[in-house]
């Protein structure tokens, strides 16, 4: 019993956060169905973070009833949204359009992302490549005979210890 | 040179991000700016009668949108005065108000407006692009809209940028 009461406040609750929606009355669900798109779709100038759905601005609510009232007289979501950009610019969408005005906004991501990637794949490349032999500096072959010297040194010394151990096992 | 590539791309994003930090997300250019004033005919707010849009034409003309709930209203109104006293032509746009509230304003502040529309719901406010007040639009004498001031003109910037517009356009049109 006591769940149930908490399940029935929550659900109050979480509706009393919702935007407050006026209650708007649609001839067809396809109107009701554009409606919200629309809502959704279009930034409140106002708060400007938030759909005119979800915004409780003065502004928003003028907005959702102008778009309603386009809807019942026949407008389509094409006409509405034109209607929105002549008054408040491509601002208003949450999806502005691709044109030269926007070209850095829609390939500048992109183009970034690409360059990161292309470094990247040098900076692998450049890396593997120096681990490759056959590219010594001078300094560093001079340095590699040495060593080498000194292997083909240690090497003898094995051998006559070795025989040494071999000699004495016989004798 | 190669190795400074990352630092000198770092760099550039840096400058692009502090240039986005000056700017203010809040102003948004309209599209309205050498268009047509949108029409309209609204009541006025002192007395009977309508005012059509078409009388704007003619004259240089200021339409300031402000609200007895604004309070950059009533700090820009010191300067839309002094803008009337100067000889320029102010037609008062009266946003989402109650009248009431608004001639009261009006009678303790001061009127400076040649006439004053009162736009109750807000939907011719709309046909404007308004999303707050105060804004104001510079009319030409043709009727096209060729500048819009959003918030209040007492701003130094807002006011010299004003200003820079009304002698272009007073220039080649008197």
């Amino acid at each position: 019993m006591k769940i149930l009461l908490a399940l029935a406040l929550l659900a109050f609750n979480f509706s009393a956060c919702a935007a407050p929606m006026d209650a708007f009355e649609f001839d067809t669900k396809a109107q009701e169905k554009i409606f919200n798109k629309l809502n959704n779709e279009l930034r409140c100038l106002v708060c400007q973070n938030q759909a005119i759905a979800e915004s409780n601005a003065g502004l928003a609510k003028d907005l959702r009833a102008e778009i309603h009232s386009m809807l019942l007289a026949g407008k389509t979501e094409e006409q509405i949204k034109e209607f929105m950009v002549d008054r408040y610019g491509d601002y208003v969408l949450y999806d502005p359009p691709f044109k030269p005005m926007t070209w850095l906004l829609w390939i500048g991501p992109m183009a970034i992302f690409l360059m990161g990637l292309f470094y990247a794949r040098r900076f692998i490349f450049q890396q593997k490549s120096s681990e490759a032999p056959g590219e010594l500096s001078d300094e560093e072959s001079a340095r590699l005979r040495e060593l080498q010297s000194e292997l083909k040194l240690t090497d003898r010394d094995d051998a006559g210890k070795t025989d040494n151990t071999k000699k004495e096992n016989r004798s | 040179m190669q190795r400074f590539m990352p630092l000198i791309i770092f760099g550039l994003l840096v400058v692009l991000l502090a240039v986005g930090l000056t700017m203010d997300p809040r102003l948004v250019p309209s599209p309205l700016i050498g268009k047509p004033a949108p029409a309209f005919e609204l009541p006025l707010l002192n007395g009977e009668g309508v005012f059509n849009s078409e009388e704007l034409k003619g004259k240089i003309t200021l339409l300031n949108v402000w609200a007895s709930w604004c309070y950059a209203c009533r700090q820009e109104h010191e300067v839309v005065k002094q803008l009337a006293r100067s000889g320029m032509n102010i037609v008062g746009f009266n946003y989402k108000d109650k009248k009431q509230d608004a001639q009261q304003w009006l009678a303790q502040l001061g009127n400076p407006y040649q006439v004053v529309v009162a736009d109750e719901d807000g939907r011719a406010a709309i046909d404007w692009g308004v999303y707050g007040a105060p804004e104001t639009f510079l009319i030409d004498k043709d009727g096209i809209i060729r500048h819009k001031v959003i918030g209040p003109v007492s701003d130094q910037k807002n006011f010299d940028d004003l200003m820079a517009v009304v002698k272009e356009i007073s220039g080649d049109n008197l």
